[in-house]
């Protein structure tokens, strides 16, 4: 036996080149398929965390997937915002701890995720460096945004103007950084978070701008200008000034940025309970409290739903792993077509070693073991390459999830 | 048919036919005394080296009887036949039948490899170098067989067929392909080791210069009959 084993290392040896080719195709058609399989094992997995660590998720009547998408990973828009007022029904009902979420706007392509300190708790996200929302207009950023726009605690970021050629809407936000989070491999790592306030300030809803009482009049002379009537007054800003109401004119500076001194400056114009949110991540107390809040949403007029996103994954997961099957399929052509191509290279090896062969039973060896020999020799093959499959298979599912959690977050 | 004590090899109304109409050899009869050293000579395509393989069992004859050490070939199973040669047949070919992938030394260790009848041991490894020494291929056992002379791989084919010490040594012009000095030097060692170790020696050559170092010649000339060859001695 170890004689046959000898000769069968020496060919494989010898024919080095030959050898390697042969091990690579059966490395590889072992390696792909297993990683493959493994991968997106994990891959399901990772994305059915979020919606599983999700409970419930209210949001405007129309896609449920958009809805869960935009909730779970920030990605799609729904077609319709709902109000503050779900909030309040929710938290009213005393089944759910209610957390908001407005996403329309970025900073720099990322999403800015408008939001309570609850959901900080709610996904256990910690604080890198700096501090947590302070006050309006501060920012807290996800570990990748703080990475890749590399700013620290105490840097300012511009929110992206909705439309650059809308002069007449809502001017960007210079927000100050008051944090950085820590990694968490998860959507949460490529957001700007703000508080809700901020965000409706970013969407227009709220602003700050001079004091109209402080506003100086206008220098006819100096300025050239000079009022049309009586009402007009303080150059050009405010255009026309009661008893009752102070009419401003564009003119009016509006503030981009809050700060101490201008904090008291920004106000909100409507009624709170009518600002709008994009969804509503809802944490019931308890199974009943779910099942309670969900039969509330059940009215087919309703013009809010409620969905519970694991069930929105899974099934987006298996529309997208129905895919698989075609995988499958292709893992056995490849099978197939390698034990063929094995087939063809064991038949040739025959072929070319006739004279060989021929050697060995002249010398007295048995065909039993001439028989024995090849078969060690793709044993042997078979081994390395498993062995060679076996440890890019460990390597890559050592480096692989690390890698998809990366690419699903910046993807 | 049982041989004559003192004969190692004995054939008897000898025929062996490649196919129904390809070469044919016949003889009538041939004995080889034990530990005697012969010389076979003749034409090209006379049957020596058909001779050979009927002795080595690699051939069965088509009839008769070929009878060696005791052992009548004919009526040997395969596996014995096998068995029997690699123990007791030590087989030099014309062509030298050597293996690409191995080296010198695992070429000479071959037999040990493929048949269990033989055992490796590290005496066998220890008479294996000196062999490989004496044959001028001490420095060579690492070399593959691809970066040897044709007199190199002769020599290498020689050491293999000694190694197992067997009772008979068959050789097909060993000394072929090397120069003059040479060829008496691995003559030398072969009838020395046939000597040493009463082992019957049988060597096909074209070399007449040669023929005097032998107990005895078989000439295949005188046998040569239309379309068959017939020996008798």
């Amino acid at each position: 036996m170890s004689g046959i084993m000898l000769l069968a290392r020496r060919y494989l040896a010898f024919y080095k080149v030959q050898t390697l080719i042969v091990v690579g195709c059966i490395t590889a058609t072992i390696y792909l398929p297993v990683v493959m399989h493994l991968l997106l094992a994990d891959f399901q997995e990772q994305l059915t965390s979020r919606g599983k660590s999700t409970p419930l998720v209210i949001g405007a009547a129309g896609s449920r997937f958009d809805l869960a998408l935009h909730a779970l990973y920030f990605e799609t828009q729904p077609p319709r915002s709902i109000s503050m007022q779900q909030v309040s029904d929710a938290r009213a009902s005393g089944l759910a701890v209610p957390i908001p979420l407005l996403v329309r706007q970025r900073a720099r392509g990322f999403p800015i995720v408008g939001t309570t300190l609850d959901y900080f708790d709610f996904r256990q996200l910690q604080i890198r460096r700096g501090t947590t929302l302070v006050r309006l207009g501060d920012c807290v950023l996800g570990a990748r945004v703080a990475r890749q726009l590399g700013l620290e605690p105490g840097d300012r970021l511009l929110s992206d103007p909705e439309n650059v050629f809308d002069i007449a809407g809502a001017y960007p936000l210079n927000m100050r950084v008051a944090g950085v989070l820590h990694e968490t491999h998860a959507p949460d790592d490529n957001v700007v978070f703000v508080d809700l306030k901020t965000a409706w300030i970013i969407e227009g809803i709220g602003h700050g701008h001079q004091e109209l009482g402080t506003v100086q009049p206008a220098d006819d002379t100096g300025s050239g200008q000079r009022a049309d009537d009586s009402n007009r007054v303080g150059n050009g800003v405010i255009l026309k000034q009661t008893d009752r109401e102070i009419i401003a004119g564009a003119a009016l500076r509006h503030y981009t940025e809050i700060t101490e001194d201008n904090l008291g400056s920004f106000h909100f114009h409507g009624q709170p309970h009518s600002f709008p949110l994009t969804a509503v991540i809802a944490l019931p107390h308890d199974e009943k409290s779910e099942t309670l809040l969900m039969g509330r949403y059940l009215a087919d007029d309703q013009a809010a739903q409620i969905l519970q996103p694991a069930d929105i994954v899974n099934e987006l997961l298996q529309m997208v792993f129905r895919a698989k099957q075609f995988f499958d399929l292709g893992t056995i052509v490849l099978i197939a077509v390698t034990a063929m191509f094995l087939t063809l290279v064991v038949l040739l090896s025959r072929r070319l070693r006739q004279r060989e062969m021929r050697t060995l039973v002249k010398l007295g060896c048995s065909r039993y073991m001439i028989v024995g020999m090849q078969a060690a020799e793709l044993s042997l093959v078979m081994l390395v390459s498993g062995l060679f499959a076996g440890v890019l298979s460990v390597v890559t599912l050592a480096i692989a999830p690390s890698l998809l959690r990366i690419w699903m977050v910046a993807g | 048919m049982k041989a004559d004590n003192a004969a190692m090899i004995c054939l008897k109304d000898v025929t062996f036919q490649y196919g129904e109409a390809g070469f044919r050899l016949h003889i009538d009869s041939l004995s080889i005394a034990s530990s005697a050293n012969v010389a076979l000579v003749g034409p090209s395509g006379s049957g020596k080296t058909t001779l050979l393989h009927l002795l080595a069992g690699i051939f069965v004859p088509t009839k008769g009887h070929v009878e060696v050490a005791g052992h009548d070939m004919g009526e040997m199973s395969d596996a014995s036949r096998r068995n029997f040669r690699i123990v007791n047949v030590g087989h030099v070919f014309q062509d030298f039948e050597l293996v690409d992938y191995l080296n010198v030394r695992d070429n000479i260790l071959l037999p040990f490899y493929i048949n269990t009848q033989l055992t490796l041991d590290a005496a066998t490894r220890r008479v294996a170098d000196q062999l490989a020494d004496s044959m001028g291929l001490g420095d060579k056992m690492r070399r593959p067989i691809g970066k040897l002379s044709q007199g190199e791989r002769q020599r290498v084919a020689i050491c293999r067929a000694l190694l197992p010490r067997p009772r008979l040594i068959l050789a097909d012009e060993p000394t072929g392909n090397l120069d003059p000095e040479n060829t008496q030097h691995v003559l030398d060692i072969l009838l020395q080791r046939a000597a040493s170790a009463g082992t019957t020696f049988v060597m096909v050559t074209h070399d007449h210069s040669l023929l005097p170092r032998f107990d005895r010649v078989v000439d295949f000339t005188r046998f040569l009959v239309e379309g068959a060859q017939s020996c008798q001695a």
